[in-house]
């Protein structure tokens, strides 16, 4: 792979770039414009327009007075919609119960190279986990940067405190001029409170709304005063969610559900191995079933148009496929790994490997240390498996391909869309829905590609549903990786040695990284390509690698005869905000406390996206069953903009993380995958379910994630519990591969 | 022509009467709030009420619900407001993704309505036919009590 693209660093100084302009019907509307010198008339001119109305608009208020706060991230489950207008109505100080919220329209103008840069590099208290994150996975997954990417658990921590709090407090400053202008009164006796504007000492009250013409004429502040957080009113609530009472009565719309005149429905088949080609096509007997409109070789897949879904599903059955022959058919799971096993021993001979860490001689360490161990770990392929399967719309009429599906990238899903139809991506449209789960998935176009080709074919309005079959089938992987570890121990039992090497790294490339105090230290990393297609899978490189580190750690807790967590506190007083959430975990688990037989406790601890997490798993081991009853989860994340949003989003991640480590297994079979459907993929149901309590520890440190950090600590909490229920370690993924009737 | 109540109103279908009850109720009829996940019965989320009792659509055909009566999620509320389910699932915040929702709540109801006061085992075993991705399972245990009124005191 080759090394990630490194944009040029930029400073986003929020010079002159907020913008103010008016609407038809008076509403006032702020943004981040985008370039300086960018102006209110020009901006005008582009909000005038229906359809580009809400360009690098992030507020508007309503005659109604209502305010509208426009984000340029997809709603998947993870609450953002609800946490960015959090932000910006506190900063507006507007009333919740007037405040909507829209997702921004997919289109460049909204999403700036430059601005996000400025957003992504420029500010210095961004972690390095957070460069990383966007130098590489982001680069690579949608070839051009911009703002509406939703991942790398960055819509909070990046769009809500440089974007919607911004534009809050620019446009609760205007209004308070306006006011204060008309009024003839200093702005300081002014109280702006619930999208009022009132002047105690004349009796005088106005609503925002009534000001907010008057205010888009007035030259918006460079930089308008953020509160602090002692004053922030709903940063820091759990507000109710946005988008929950459409989800309780069957009205939220996914992509699924998009309706129109006309409308067929196509399912696809792509060649099981990947990477292969169709030879040949028999449509005889499909073309003859009742609905079946057309068959439609991709040249990789196969589709077939039906008047719906279920006609086309068993016109696909029906169609006679024939693959190119291809050599990765003699691929299989084993053999995956005997490849890595391969390429490992031959770098450990010549000591090679792309190097993220070298610290100190760790040959010496090693030769040096009174206890040595040596350990491989290996995690399998994984599917996402979003509910909902992966569906897209398209009609091409009038020179223009409309599509309406659910992305994680709506710009990427244009430009894929229109690059597989010969279309400028100015005539492509791109209508978002509600995303029915994502977990990365859906930053990966070939659905939208699909369907659009497909549409294309048919000369029709079409949808695109995916079997879950094709779903599982046809996946963008979490990487199956082997990871080898060797460490070392003095008299006292402390660590000193720590060396890691891996096949093979995507991103971030510190995901590997540990935050313990051990002098040497080498991380290095093989390539050892498949033909498996890679995908970011929620938490990424974390979620293997806090497996990995994170067993390690205590295969020498338990080397050093050493309680785990006290082994682990000891190497972190050098991390204060790491001993803290370990501390805050060990605590309210009980840690110390009797377990009893066939019981353990384990505990893990790990930093991504910006945010430290910290899990206890407690875990029962019956006639070979491993039950979980308790995870408790504790996680600074900076600032909690939405308390109970935050514990959503752990209780999520632990779910996701859980099912991968009990159940997940994606294994290659002749070159393809041999699982199909949620019986032979199983998910955690609601009787495995384990009690999951989260300790908050609000540190004032900078904005981390929340959607994908709280899944890489459980499966090393779980496999360092079920050591200490019963002896056995656990150094493979899924826990149901392995026999534990001891 | 198969005729079905759907949600209380008497309906003939021209469809397929081996077409699954799912596709007739989204594409025949475009109630979309009934949703397609496996298309084999393992996730739930297309659970409807067939006569009061929740069966997965995606694998019943139309014929199998002839003379009888289905509700889908879009005719579970009452007139005037939510069903208490739904209610409970907004109080509890249920939802992240919400697209195995509809399924959720059709089985909470169902479940409900046979067993007012369900333990934690009803619940498991009524319950763990539907999937949620996002791993809502804690807060729908609540929920269902809740509407049970049998709320917890604690988180």
């Amino acid at each position: 792979m080759n090394e990630p693209r490194r944009p040029r660093l930029g400073k986003w100084t929020r010079r002159g770039l907020i913008t103010a302009g008016v609407v038809a019907g008076g509403a006032l509307v702020v943004g981040i414009a985008i370039r300086p010198g960018h102006r209110a008339p020009k901006l005008r001119d582009v909000v005038a327009d229906p359809d580009e109305a809400l360009l690098n608009l992030w507020v508007k208020i309503g005659p109604d007075n209502r305010t509208t706060a426009i984000v340029p991230h997809a709603e998947m489950g993870q609450g953002v919609h609800t946490a960015l207008a959090q932000m910006l109505a506190d900063e507006l100080d507007a009333d919740w119960d007037l405040l909507d919220v829209e997702e921004a329209p997919a289109h460049e103008a909204y999403a700036n190279h430059n601005l996000a840069k400025g957003f992504l590099f420029g500010d210095a208290e961004i972690p390095r986990a957070l460069v990383g994150t966007v130098d590489g996975v982001v680069l690579k997954l949608t070839q051009a940067m911009d703002l509406q990417i939703t991942g790398g658990s960055l819509s909070v921590r990046a769009t809500g405190l440089h974007g919607m709090r911004v534009a809050g407090a620019a446009a609760r400053e205007m209004l308070a001029k306006a006011a204060a202008a008309a009024w003839k009164v200093p702005k300081r006796e002014l109280v702006l409170r619930n999208s009022h504007i009132v002047h105690e000492s004349s009796g005088r009250r106005a609503t925002y709304a009534e000001f907010a013409a008057a205010a888009a004429e007035i030259t918006p502040s460079s930089k308008p005063k953020l509160k602090d957080s002692k004053a922030f009113s709903l940063i820091g609530t759990s507000v109710k969610r946005q988008d929950v009472p459409a989800k309780v009565d069957g009205s939220a719309a996914f992509g699924i559900d998009a309706r129109l005149p006309d409308l067929r429905t196509a399912t696809v088949r792509s060649c099981p191995v990947f990477g292969g080609r169709v030879a040949a096509v028999d449509d005889t007997a499909a073309l003859k079933l009742p609905g079946v409109e057309r068959v439609v070789d991709l040249g990789d897949a196969v589709a077939v148009v039906a008047d719906g879904y279920w006609h086309a599903n068993r016109g696909l059955t029906a169609v006679a496929i024939e693959w190119t022959a291809n050599s990765r058919e003699a691929v299989d799971q084993a053999g995956v790994f005997a490849q890595f096993d391969g390429v490992l021993a031959q770098a450990e001979v010549d000591n090679a490997g792309d190097v993220e860490v070298d610290r100190g001689d760790c040959e010496a360490a090693l030769a040096a240390a009174a206890k040595r161990f040596e350990a491989e770990y290996r995690v399998p392929y994984l599917a996402h498996a979003a509910m909902e399967p992966m569906n897209c719309t398209a009609w091409l009429h009038d020179g223009v391909c409309e599509i309406w599906t659910g992305t994680q990238n709506p710009l990427g899903a244009r430009t894929a869309a229109a690059e597989a139809i010969g279309y400028e991506p100015e005539n492509v449209v791109v209508h978002n829905a509600y995303l029915g789960g994502a977990f990365g998935r859906r930053s990966v176009h070939d659905y939208v590609v699909q369907a659009v080709r497909v549409a294309k074919a048919a000369n029709a309005p079409t949808k695109l549903i995916w079997s879950r079959e094709e779903d599982i089938a046809q996946d963008r992987y979490r990487p199956a990786v082997t990871s080898r570890f060797r460490g070392g121990l003095d008299t006292e039992g402390r660590p000193i040695v720590w060396t890691n090497l891996y096949v093979d790294k995507h991103e971030p490339a510190e995901a590997p990284r540990i935050p313990y105090a051990i002098g040497n230290q080498r991380i290095a990393s093989m390539p050892s390509p498949t033909h498996v297609p890679f995908g970011v899978w929620r938490a990424v490189d974390h979620s293997q690698h806090a497996f990995f580190t994170e067993s390690f750690i205590d295969e020498l807790a338990v080397l050093a005869n050493n309680d785990p967590y006290r082994f682990r506190r000891d190497l972190l007083a050098h991390k204060p905000r790491h001993r803290s959430v370990l501390d805050a975990a060990a605590n309210a688990a009980g840690w110390g406390g009797e377990t009893g037989p066939g019981r353990g406790r384990g505990i893990a601890l790990h930093e991504s996206f910006g945010s430290i997490v910290a899990e206890v798993v407690e875990a029962r081991v019956d006639a070979g069953k491993v039950g979980v009853e308790r995870v408790v989860c504790a996680i600074d994340a900076g600032y909690a903009v939405n308390p109970d949003g935050l514990t959503a989003q752990m209780q999520s991640g632990i779910v996701y993380g859980l099912t991968a480590s009990l159940y997940g297994e994606i294994s290659l079979e002749q070159g393809r995958v041999k699982q199909s459907n949620f019986h032979d993929y199983p998910m955690l149901r609601i009787d495995e379910m384990p009690e999951v309590d989260t300790v908050i520890v609000n540190s004032g440190g900078p904005l981390g994630g929340a959607g994908e950090p709280g899944t890489p600590p459980l499966a090393p909490a779980l496999a360092n519990a079920i050591h200490d229920a019963i002896g056995v370690r656990i150094r493979e993924l899924p826990v149901s591969k392995h026999d534990l009737n001891v | 022509m198969t005729e079905v109540t759907i949600n209380g109103v008497a309906r003939r279908l021209a469809a397929d009467p081996d077409m699954p009850l799912l596709w007739a109720i989204r594409e025949e009829l475009g109630l979309t709030g009934t949703k397609f996940g496996c298309g084999i019965a393992q996730c739930g989320a297309c659970t409807v009420h067939l006569d009061g009792a929740a069966i997965r659509s995606c694998t019943m055909p139309l014929r199998a619900a002839a003379g009888r009566a289905v509700t889908t999620i879009e005719g579970l509320a009452p007139a005037d407001g939510l069903h208490p389910v739904q209610q409970a699932w907004v109080d509890e915040q249920v939802p992240q993704c919400g697209y195995c929702q509809s399924g959720q709540i059709m089985s909470a109801a169902a479940l409900l309505a046979a067993a007012p006061a369900p333990t934690d085992a009803d619940i498991d075993s009524a319950m763990r036919g539907n999937i949620c991705r996002c791993g809502t399972y804690a807060r729908i245990r609540r929920a269902i009590k809740r509407a049970a009124g049998q709320e917890q005191s604690d988180e």
